[in-house]
């Protein structure tokens, strides 16, 4: 049998995360190509009852044959170090040949940690697999302008998946993981770098503005930071969120964690409403996964205008009061469900050719 | 006495559209600047506070051509009161191999009597975004390491960091020496004075080479992501648009018809 594909799941109060379940899904879609290698899952950290129940069955909706959790009295508050040690745990409990996570922040700092003591290679923000013989992957670099295909030819090969890459889909067989339960030996180097304790009140919340269906973009054009009453109006009457440019966070109008982009965070909402946002690559990065884009410039050769899918020219504080008017007359449905796993619709990500054969693929030899 | 490395990288300032080079290996940046990550412009920043709050040195430490030499006068220009350039070609760095020439550099000035307490790094280059030249950094070194930094103060030899959590700021507190990664958000970088770009002009550059075998990047080649078909669709002009942009709203169903 084929060594297995391992996934490094991130979980809330829903289970597991929207980009851990893209990263199933795409990991799922390697595995197959990799003469149906099995999918595996590890989760590290305390896991309430109630929580692994819902995971088993989320995790086997993805088709994972086993579910590693990971667990120690030492492994409670967040460290990278420690977590690492976990997935290591489980990756070579698998003797596993891909790793992956989501390139979110945890994921990415998780396997970089694992790269290293494992001497593997880390491609991060992978969107595709190209190729697995050698395994060829593309993955997103100049912050989403670029793609490089690259390489990946260690054993085992180590992933990040970029967020909103991939649709989260179902397996077409659902599985019913088996449970196993590992309690690694912890070293002291494993323990250094843990949260010490989490501040409250400075909420960093960014899940409101990763999670909206609708997301209303304020750029320099808003004009000062007393500029976006109207815009903030227009994300309620939506039931959406405020999303500004990194100029709007510079110049302190509104906090950091609401900005989008290569340094902020990335969206995919149903629809984006860019106002006064010129449209940098780098802006355009965190969100040119909206299924809809509209502008709202006055400078029809922006190229947020040029870019969207439609646009208004004009000055944004004539025609975002002139909206939220429209919009109050015509109530709009309610707040948006839970945006749950598949069919949101939205372009659809072929899994690539087969491999061409000829060269060695990255679980080969066993 | 905090003396702080801050590891800085060169890189192309595209905020257009992107060319490629012909064998599609690199960036054309034949008509663009250059620059540095907004992260990195972080570290510098606190680099230059926390050294000068205890009496330390900050350096600035970048590897790539000789060109770099403008991104560490830029850094010396808002503080830095040192710099080292590992003269190689970063594009045939990986990181990997970024993480060993640095850890060459510490080693051989610490032995030179220069110690480091806090090594800063950027969270994630702004053209490779390869996550992972601090984590390596830091192994090399046997040090530990805090990714997606905000802000780092250092007190009697105690660092406390701050960084962006799902539940709110999340503090962390290691012993110096450490590598910490640190993402925009947590404070605003300064512009440099007149003085400090003088000062920047007079400062010796230590140029440094490597005896690091890189193994590489693994890049096959570079591709520009597929255009999206330009296909805007004009909704008007001014407040009189509001009626056609609800209109659009309801049709793809985020207000109710
Ligand atoms: C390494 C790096 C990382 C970066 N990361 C990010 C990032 O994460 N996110 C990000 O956003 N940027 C990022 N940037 C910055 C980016 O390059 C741009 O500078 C920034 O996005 C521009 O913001 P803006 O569109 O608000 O401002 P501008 O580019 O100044 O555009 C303002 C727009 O508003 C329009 N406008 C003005 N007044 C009005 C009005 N009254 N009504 C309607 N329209 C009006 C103008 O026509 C213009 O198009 C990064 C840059 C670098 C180098
Ligand atoms: N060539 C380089 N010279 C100096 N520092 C670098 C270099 N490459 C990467 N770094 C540092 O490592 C950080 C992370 O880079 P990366 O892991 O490549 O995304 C960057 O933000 C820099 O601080």
């Amino acid at each position: 049998m084929t060594a297995p594909v391992i996934v490094h799941v991130e979980t809330d109060s829903r289970g597991a995360t929207e980009t851990s379940l893209e990263t199933l899904t795409l990991a799922r879609e390697l595995a197959a190509r990799l003469d149906d290698a099995p999918l595996n899952a590890v989760v590290v950290g305390p896991v309430e009852t109630g929580q692994l129940d819902l995971l088993v069955t989320q995790l086997g909706d993805q088709g994972v044959t086993v579910l590693y959790a990971v667990a120690h009295e030492e492994l409670s508050a967040y460290g990278a170090a420690g977590w690492a040690t976990g997935v290591i745990s489980a990756v070579e409990d698998a003797s596993a040949c891909v790793v992956l996570a989501a390139g979110t922040p945890r994921g990415s700092e998780i396997m970089a940690h694992v790269a290293t003591r494992l001497d593997a290679t880390m491609a991060a923000n992978i969107v595709e697999v190209r190729e697995i013989a050698p395994l060829v992957v593309s993955r997103q670099v100049m912050g989403g302008a670029v793609l490089e295909l690259m390489r990946v030819e260690s054993t085992p090969a180590v992933l990040t998946v970029a967020g909103h890459a991939v649709e989260p889909t179902p397996a077409d067989q659902p599985t019913l993981p088996e449970v196993r339960h590992l309690r690694p030996e912890l070293s002291q180097a494993d323990l250094v770098g843990r949260v010490v304790r989490v501040e409250a009140g400075e909420a960093d919340d960014t899940s409101a503005l990763t999670g909206a269906r609708v997301v209303v973009g304020a750029g320099r054009g808003a004009g000062g930071a007393d500029g976006f009453g109207d815009l903030l109006e227009l994300a309620g009457l939506l039931h959406g969120a405020l999303g500004v440019s990194r100029v709007v966070t510079s110049l302190g109008w509104r906090p950091h964690h609401e900005q989008v982009g290569q340094t902020g965070s990335r969206i995919a909402p149903d629809v984006y409403i860019a106002c006064g946002i010129s449209g940098a690559i780098q802006h355009w990065a965190g969100m040119s996964s909206a299924k809809t884009i509209v502008a709202i410039n006055i400078d029809p050769d922006a190229p947020m205008v040029t870019k969207a899918h439609y646009a208004v020219i004009g000055d944004l504080h004539e025609i975002v009061p002139a909206i939220n008017e429209e919009l109050r007359r015509r109530p709009p449905r309610g707040p948006p469900r839970a945006a749950g796993g598949a069919g949101r619709g939205g372009p659809d990500h072929p899994p690539g050719g087969h491999p061409a054969g000829g060269g060695r693929p990255p679980c080969g030899g066993r | 006495m905090t003396n702080v490395l801050v590891c800085i990288k060169r890189v192309p300032e595209t905020s257009g559209e992107v060319m490629l080079s012909g064998d599609a290996m690199s960036i054309d940046a034949r008509h663009v600047g250059y620059t540095l990550s907004a992260h990195e412009a972080c570290a510098v920043e606190l680099a230059v506070q926390i050294s000068k709050e205890s009496g330390g040195e900050a350096t600035v430490l970048t590897l790539g051509s000789p060109d770099a030499v403008e991104q560490l006068r830029d850094a010396l220009a808002v503080g830095c009161s040192g710099a080292v350039l590992i003269e190689a070609d970063a594009s045939a760095f990986g990181p990997a191999d970024v993480a060993a020439a640095i850890t060459e550099v510490i080693r051989a000035r610490g032995a030179g009597g220069s110690s480091v307490d806090l090594v800063l790094v950027g969270n994630d280059a702004a053209d490779t975004g390869d996550f992972q030249v601090g984590v390596r950094l830091a192994y090399a070194l046997g040090l530990p390491v805090l990714t997606g930094i905000n802000t780092v103060e250092v007190r009697d030899g105690l660092i406390v960091a701050r960084g962006a959590g799902a539940e709110g700021t999340e503090v962390f507190e290691v012993g110096v020496p450490a590598v910490v990664a640190v993402a925009e958000g947590g404070i605003e970088p300064r512009y440099p004075s007149i003085p400090g770009r003088m000062k920047a002009k007079r400062t010796t550059i230590d140029t440094v080479t490597s005896t690091v075998e890189p193994r590489g990047p693994s890049r096959v080649r570079l591709e520009l992501p597929p255009a999206q078909p330009s296909v805007v669709e004009m909704l008007g002009e001014g407040p009189e648009a509001a009626q056609a942009v609800v209109d659009l709203l309801t049709r793809i169903g985020v207000v109710a018809k």
